[in-house]
């Protein structure tokens, strides 16, 4: 069990202490059963919705996108000038993702994407985003100190590297097409894809070389 | 407005925590505020623009006191209100006092179509580009109380043109129900320098996209 502070409402065992209600729950709760008594939403609908982004939508559609580009120059060629396109042919479409632009890390330039003033994030590609990027710290920060916060969550960019900070501030959503490691020349598309985390998607990390690379 | 949910550039909220293997929603109520929100927003009642301008209507101080979901669960509950779907009374007491009669109602059998189709924010409008990759800009200092895309970080600082993404609806307008105001939104390269001065890397820069009405010529 990771050791998070938010509040959890599931996995108790019988006799355990549960805890009351808190009032965001009682007030979701509420909320539910007024709009699905008035007839504005289908309960089923909830389940359907939360289901997709639990279970169906998430980074590891936007690692195929990036291993398919490592492998694939005129696929990455696609990707680079026409990234909704290059998407859409994994038949990745659709809500937070209807205008995506993909920027390439090289050993020059690393981009790290932001949304400032909420929390814009291509979700057919990466899914919902993480509490760390909605969250206060994140966003304050990455814009005027992104080498403190990228050197914070392990990745020590070289001064000689520019740093490009992309702040979401349209409907235009952005991901990172992070550089292929070394020593993964043998390795194929499927195991590539493996190797691509959220992080490196977002530019807060770098793909790392499998432990036990065939150099 | 220049509202606590703008906070690129600000100092003091401390490190940023990463939770290693964090599931999607850290309780039912999350997935549940979440799902009410897209399941309302297909009633057709209001858009995007208005929904992130209901949630930075959130007093300042219970905005940083509060989680995300908490965020969307106010806008939600603001927008139902103000748009007529929903009685404030009804709100209070949890007891419906009408039936509403939406055929617009999203059925489970329609969200993967509907969550696949793209929502217009880009348009087909014949509008030419007041600007082109490389001229330069200075971002307007505009203090709207109502929504605006354009961050207080970047207001009255000198840019350049990165590239065109073509012609959306205007957020800024669009949030208050005053039209989609179509105009091209760009990518400005800001120089970091620009932006925050000295301890900047002279190197780095940051990226915003901004619309014609956000921009003058430099």
């Amino acid at each position: 069990m990771s050791d998070h502070h938010h509040d959890h409402d599931h996995d108790h065992q019988p006799g355990e202490h549960v805890a009351p209600l808190t009032e965001t729950q009682l007030r979701v709760r509420a909320l539910e059963s007024l709009l699905v008594d008035k007839g504005l939403v289908d309960p089923a609908a909830l389940d359907a919705l939360i289901d997709t982004y639990e279970t169906k939508v998430g980074p590891r559609n936007g690692a195929r996108i990036v291993a398919r580009a490592w492998v694939d120059p005129a696929y990455k060629k696609r990707l680079l000038e026409d990234a909704t396109g290059a998407i859409a042919e994994f038949g990745f479409i659709g809500r937070q993702g209807e205008d995506l632009v993909v920027l390439e890390n090289t050993q020059h330039v690393h981009n790290l994407v932001v949304c400032t003033l909420c929390s814009c994030y291509p979700w057919p590609v990466l899914g919902l985003p993480p509490v760390w990027y909605k969250s206060a710290p994140y966003r304050s920060r990455a814009v005027i100190d992104p080498r403190g916060v990228l050197r914070e969550m392990g990745l020590a960019v070289k001064d000689e590297v520019e740093v490009r900070v992309w702040d979401s501030t349209a409907e235009l959503r952005y991901l990172v097409l992070p550089e292929r490691p070394e020593g993964t020349e043998a390795l194929s598309e499927e195991e590539l894809a493996t190797l691509v985390t959220r992080d490196a998607m977002i530019g807060v990390a770098k793909v790392a070389a499998p432990a036990r690379g065939g150099r | 407005m220049n509202g606590v949910h703008d906070l690129g550039g600000m100092h003091g909220f401390g490190p940023v925590e990463v939770e290693r293997d964090e599931p999607v929603f850290h309780a039912e109520w999350e997935g549940k505020a979440f799902a009410l929100t897209l399941a309302s927003g297909f009633l057709g009642r209001w858009n995007i623009d208005m929904s992130r301008s209901a949630r930075e209507q959130m007093p300042a101080a219970e905005y940083l006191m509060t989680t995300y979901y908490e965020h969307w669960l106010f806008g939600l509950r603001k927008l139902l209100v103000d748009q007529g779907l929903v009685t404030a009374r009804e709100l209070a007491t949890g007891r419906p006092e009408s039936r509403a009669q939406e055929r617009r109602m999203l059925k489970a059998a329609d969200v993967p179509t509907a969550l696949r189709n793209r929502r217009a924010a880009r348009l087909d409008d014949d509008v030419p580009p007041k600007f082109g990759p490389g001229d330069r800009v200075v971002a307007r200092d505009l203090n709207p109380v109502g929504h605006t895309r354009l961050p207080r970080y970047a207001r009255g600082r000198t840019g350049v043109i990165d590239r065109d993404h073509g012609v959306f609806i205007f957020a800024d307008t669009n949030a208050s129900g005053l039209g989609k105001t179509p105009q091209h939104v760009y990518s400005v390269r800001f120089a970091a320098r620009d932006l925050w001065g000295p301890q900047a890397s002279p190197r780095d820069s940051v990226y915003l996209d901004l619309w014609d009405d956000h921009l003058d010529a430099a």
